[in-house]
C-alpha cells in the first residue's frame, strides 16, 4: 500500500501569547489509500490543527514552523495558493462536526454541491445536477429531487451530515479528512453515518484521516490509531494495539475513562417516601395563531417518576425527545402544562412562581455548558454566594461556606476571587457544581452536566458527583444522551423518545435486558460496543 | 407571504392615524398665527380675523381635525394657505427632485459603501480597514452643509465642474438632470456611505468566520466567490435593514441639502411652509414622509423574505 497522506515532524506554531508556543510538536504519520487513520485526542491536543495544516487553512497567525506534508509525492506546503486551492474540494475533502453551520444557510443544499463541481470540473449544466443527484443517492439520501432544492434547515441534522459527505466524495478525493463528524449527532444517527462512511470508503478506496475524541467512535471506525496530548503524539498503531494493549500511561488513563455499556452489579433499592414526585406531566408548545394555522407540540406527555433522597435517576434520550423540558418543567423555569409535582410536602404545580421561592432552594440545576452558564463578567466567589445571599444569608458566612465548599469540589478557596475565563471546562463544571452546593439543596439536577467535557474531566467530575451524594444524601435527576455514563451512575433510568417515557426500570434491566425496541435500538447504537473498555470508573454505584 | 402582507396594511392605517393627529396637534402647539402673516405688517387686527375665518382657524379645534380627517379618507389634503393650492398637487410637483436626490444618494451609497465594507471585513485590520475606519469618523461628524458648502466651492467655483445649485427635471434629459444632481446626491451619501461601510465590515467579518465560510474555504473555491456568495449573501439581513433606516433618515435629511444646493423638492418646500406657518402644507409633508418611512419598512421586511429562506412570515 502507498500513503496517500504523509505528514512527516510537523510543528505548527501558535502565535506569542498563546498558553503555550506549539500548536502541534513533531508529528508524524501515514494514511495509506482505503485505510481509516484516526486521531485520537481530547481538547487541545492539537487534532484539529493538523487538519487544518494539511488543508492548508490555518488562521493567520497560526503557522507551519517545520516539516512537511506530502499528498502523493507533493508538498503541500510549498504550493502557491492557487494551486492548493485547486487540491482543496478535489483531491482533498473534508466533513466538519457541526452539520448545522457548516453549510450555507442561504443557499440550496444543490447549489452548494454545483458550485464546487462547477469550479472543479468541466461538465455541463445538467451533468452536473445529474451528479449531484446520483451521489444524493450513494449517500442515501431520500427523495434527492426534493433535497437538491431544499436548504439546509430544512433537512435533519443526519441528513444535513449527509450532504456534506456527498460534498466531499462527489469527486472521488483521494483523501478525506472529517473532523469530529458524528460529535453533534445522536447516538442512532451516528451509527448510520458511521456506517455509511465506511462504506463509501471501502467502496472508492478512499484515504480517510479521522478525528475523533470518542474512544467509542475509533472502536468503531478505525484501521490505525494516533493518540495527541498537548499537541504531542503520544503513540501510534493499529486500533487493537492502542486499544487493547495500549503501551502510555496516557493512552491506558483514557481507555479506562471511557464508562462502560454495562451497568454495575445491582444496587440499594431506594424504598420509603419519595422526595419528589412527578405524575402524568405534561408540556405543550403551540404556534400560529391569527391568520396561520395553529401547530401543537407535544414536547413532553405523561411523565411520571420519583425520585428518593441518595438516589440517581437518569433520564436519556436523543435530541427532542423532551429530557431537558421536564428538567425545566420541574425547576418551573417554564411552566407545565398538565400534571402534579411535589417535593416531599410541597407542591410544584399550579402555585404561583413567588411562592415557589423556598421549594426552588431545594432544587438545585447544573447546565451542559460550563462556559456559558457562569457569568463571565462576575467573580466565581460572588456567583456562588449569590443565592445564598438572595435568601438573606450574611456575606460573611456565605463566603466562608463558598470557601468549604471549593474545598468538597476539590478546588482551592484562594480561586475564588477569580473570573471563569481563567478555570478550564472541568474546574468550571466544579465551580458550577459548588454554586449549586451552596443552597443545600435536596435534589440536583443534572442537565447533560458532563456532556461537554473530555472524556478523562468527565470521569472526574462523576467521581466527584458520587462522593458529594454519599455525603449529602442528594437526590439526583441526572439528563444524558450519553447511555455509557447513564449505565454507570444511576439506580433506575428512564428513556424518553418524542417527549414520552418509553421504557423505565432499573440500570440493569434497561441496558441488559431492555425491553423497548426503541431502547435495544439506542444500546446496539452505542458506538464500540465490541470493545468493553472499562473497568468501572466509578466504583461501582452511587 | 399574502397574509403577511394584508397584515402589515392593515396594521399601518392605526399608525398613520396616530401620526396625523400628533402632527395636527403639534403645530397648532407652536406660537405664530398664519392668518397674521399671510396678512402682513400693515394689517389691522379686522384684516387678520377675517382671514382667519376664511381659513376656518376659528373653529373648535376638534372641528377643524375632523374636517382635516375627513378630508385626508378622501385623499384630500387640503388647500394652502400660502400658495393657494392643493396640498396634494403641491407635493406631486415637488416630489420627483426630493425622490431623484434620494435614489441616486442611496445608490451612490450602497455602490461605494458595500464592497468597501466587504473588502475591509476580508483584509481585517489591513490598511483598507483602518482608512475606512478613519473615514467614517470623519464621515460621521462633518455636517452635511459644511460638507456641501466645501465640496461647492472645490468642485463648482474652483473647478467648475458642477453647476453651484439648482435642479434640471428628468424630462430635460439623463445628462443635465445628473450633472445638477451629482454633487448633492454625493454630499448627502458621505455619511450613509459611513454608516453602511462600518455595519456590513461588521456583519460580513463575523460571517466569515462562520464554519460555513470555512467549508466554502475547503471546497476550493475562489475567495471571491467565498467572500460574495458565502459571507455577503449571509450578512445581508443586517446590511439591508441599515439600507433601509438610511432611506428614512435620508428622506428627513434632504431637508437641509436641498436648501444648501437650492432644490426645488420637498426638504424646500417644508421650510417654506414652517416659515409661512403654512399648516396644512406641514401636515401634509410630514404625513407623506412618515407615509414613505412606513412602506420602505414594510420593503425592509418583504426583502427579508428572499435574503434569507429560514425567515418565514
Amino acid at each position: 500500500m502507498s500513503a496517500v497522506l504523509s505528514v512527516r515532524n510537523l510543528s505548527v506554531a501558535l502565535p506569542t501569547g498563546a498558553d503555550r508556543a506549539l500548536a502541534a510538536e513533531n508529528i508524524s504519520f501515514e494514511v495509506n489509500a482505503g485505510e481509516i487513520l484516526c486521531l485520537l485526542g481530547e481538547s487541545g491536543s492539537g487534532k484539529s490543527v493538523i487538519s487544518f495544516a494539511v488543508m492548508g487553512l490555518l488562521p493567520d497567525n497560526v503557522r507551519v514552523s517545520a516539516g512537511e506534508i506530502l499528498l502523493g509525492n507533493e508538498n503541500l506546503l510549498t504550493l502557491s495558493p492557487a494551486a492548493l486551492r485547486g487540491k482543496r474540494g478535489d483531491d482533498i475533502a473534508m466533513v466538519f462536526q457541526e452539520p448545522m453551520t457548516a453549510l450555507n444557510p442561504v443557499m440550496t443544499c444543490g447549489d452548494q454541491l454545483d458550485e464546487l463541481l462547477a469550479e472543479h470540473t468541466q461538465l455541463s449544466a445538467n451533468e452536473r445536477k445529474a451528479k449531484t443527484l446520483a451521489m444524493f443517492e450513494a449517500v442515501k439520501l431520500p427523495e434527492p429531487d426534493r433535497i437538491f432544492s431544499s436548504y439546509p434547515h430544512q433537512l435533519s441534522g443526519g441528513q444535513r451530515q449527509r450532504i456534506m459527505i456527498a460534498m466531499a466524495l462527489i469527486l472521488e478525493p483521494k483523501l478525506l479528512i472529517a473532523d469530529e463528524p458524528t460529535t453533534a449527532l445522536d447516538v442512532t444517527t451516528q451509527a448510520e453515518v458511521l456506517a455509511l462512511i465506511k462504506t463509501l470508503q471501502r467502496e472508492r478506496g478512499t484515504a480517510v484521516l479521522f478525528i475523533t475524541h470518542d474512544m467509542g467512535v475509533v472502536a468503531e471506525i478505525a484501521d490505525r490509531v494516533v493518540v495527541l496530548q498537548n499537541g504531542k503524539q503520544v503513540e501510534a498503531g493499529t486500533k487493537d494495539q492502542v486499544l487493547r494493549q495500549p503501551r502510555e500511561a496516557y493512552t491506558r488513563m483514557l481507555i479506562a475513562s471511557v464508562p462502560g455499556t454495562e451497568p454495575p452489579a445491582e444496587g440499594i433499592t431506594h424504598d420509603g417516601a419519595a422526595l419528589l414526585s412527578v405524575v402524568g406531566l405534561g408540556k405543550t408548545y403551540s404556534s400560529g395563531g391569527w391568520f396561520q394555522k395553529k401547530r401543537i407540540t407535544e414536547a413532553a406527555k405523561g411523565v411520571s417518576f420519583t425520585l428518593h433522597p441518595g438516589e440517581t435517576v437518569g433520564i436519556v434520550g436523543e435530541s427532542g425527545s423532551g429530557k431537558s423540558t421536564v428538567a425545566r418543567c420541574i425547576t418551573r423555569l417554564i411552566d407545565p402544562t398538565i400534571g402534579d409535582m411535589q417535593l416531599g410536602n410541597t407542591r410544584l404545580d399550579g402555585v404561583s412562581r413567588d411562592s415557589l421561592k423556598l421549594a426552588r432552594k431545594r432544587i438545585q440545576i447544573i447546565f451542559q455548558d460550563p462556559y456559558r452558564s457562569l457569568d463571565p463578567r462576575q467573580r466565581v466567589g460572588e456567583a456562588i454566594i449569590e443565592g445564598p445571599l438572595n435568601f438573606g444569608v450574611s456575606r460573611n458566612s456565605a463566603m466562608a461556606r463558598a470557601r468549604d465548599l471549593m474545598n468538597l469540589v476539590r478546588l482551592s478557596p484562594d480561586v475564588l476571587s477569580r473570573y471563569p475565563n481563567e478555570f478550564s471546562g472541568g474546574q468550571r463544571q466544579r465551580i458550577s457544581i459548588a454554586r449549586a452546593l451552596a443552597l443545600d439543596p435536596e435534589v440536583l439536577i443534572c442537565d447533560e452536566a458532563v456532556s461537554a467535557l473530555d472524556v478523562s474531566v468527565q470521569a472526574q467530575v462523576l467521581k466527584l458527583l458520587e462522593e458529594i451524594q454519599a455525603k449529602l444524601n442528594l437526590a439526583i435527576l441526572f439528563i444524558t444522551h450519553d447511555l455509557r455514563v447513564a449505565a454507570q451512575i444511576c439506580d433506575r433510568v428512564l428513556v424518553m423518545r418524542r417527549g414520552e417515557v418509553v421504557e423505565q426500570g432499573t440500570a440493569r434491566d434497561v441496558f441488559i435486558t431492555p425491553k423497548h425496541a426503541y431502547t435495544q435500538r439506542l444500546l446496539a447504537s452505542a458506538p464500540g460496543r465490541g470493545f468493553e473498555f472499562a473497568t468501572q470508573t466509578t466504583s461501582g454505584h452511587l | 407571504m399574502g397574509n403577511f402582507l394584508l397584515k402589515r396594511i392593515i396594521a399601518t392605517i392605526p399608525v398613520m392615524i396616530i401620526v396625523a393627529i400628533i402632527v395636527f396637534t403639534l403645530i397648532r402647539l407652536v406660537p405664530g398665527d398664519p392668518a397674521a402673516v399671510i396678512a402682513g405688517n400693515m394689517a389691522t387686527n379686522e384684516d387678520i380675523a377675517r382671514i382667519r375665518t376664511e381659513l376656518g382657524l376659528d373653529r373648535s379645534f376638534l372641528t377643524q381635525l375632523g374636517i382635516w380627517g375627513k378630508g385626508l379618507i378622501t385623499g384630500d389634503l387640503g388647500q394652502s394657505f400660502f400658495f393657494k393650492k392643493d396640498v396634494v398637487g403641491l407635493i406631486g410637483e415637488r416630489l420627483e427632485p426630493t425622490m431623484a436626490l434620494a435614489f441616486l444618494t442611496i445608490v451612490i451609497t450602497v455602490v461605494i459603501a458595500v464592497p468597501l465594507g466587504t473588502l475591509a471585513a476580508w483584509r481585517h485590520g489591513g490598511w483598507l480597514d483602518r482608512a475606512l475606519m478613519g473615514f467614517s469618523v470623519l464621515g460621521f461628524s462633518i455636517p452635511v452643509f459644511v460638507l456641501g458648502y466645501l465640496l461647492v466651492y472645490f468642485f463648482s467655483l474652483k473647478l467648475d465642474w458642477f453647476p453651484v445649485q439648482g435642479y434640471k427635471p428628468f424630462s430635460d434629459g439623463v445628462g443635465p438632470w445628473l450633472h445638477h444632481l451629482l454633487l448633492p446626491a454625493f454630499t448627502l451619501s458621505i455619511v450613509y456611505v459611513a454608516l453602511i461601510a462600518r455595519v456590513t465590515r461588521a456583519s460580513v467579518a463575523e460571517a466569515l468566520t462562520e464554519d460555513y465560510v470555512r467549508t466554502a474555504r475547503a471546497k476550493g473555491l475562489p475567495e471571491s466567490r467565498v467572500l460574495i456568495r458565502h459571507a455577503l449573501a449571509n450578512a445581508a439581513v443586517p446590511i439591508v435593514t441599515v439600507i433601509g433606516i438610511g432611506i428614512a433618515l435620508l428622506i428627513g435629511g434632504v431637508v437641509v441639502t436641498e436648501s444648501v444646493f437650492s432644490i426645488p423638492g420637498l426638504g424646500t418646500l417644508t421650510v417654506d411652509a414652517v416659515l409661512a406657518r403654512d399648516f396644512p402644507v406641514i401636515q401634509g409633508v410630514i404625513l407623506f414622509f412618515a407615509f414613505l418611512y412606513v412602506v420602505v419598512n414594510l420593503l425592509v421586511d418583504m426583502s427579508y423574505l428572499f435574503l434569507d429562506p429560514r425567515i418565514r412570515y
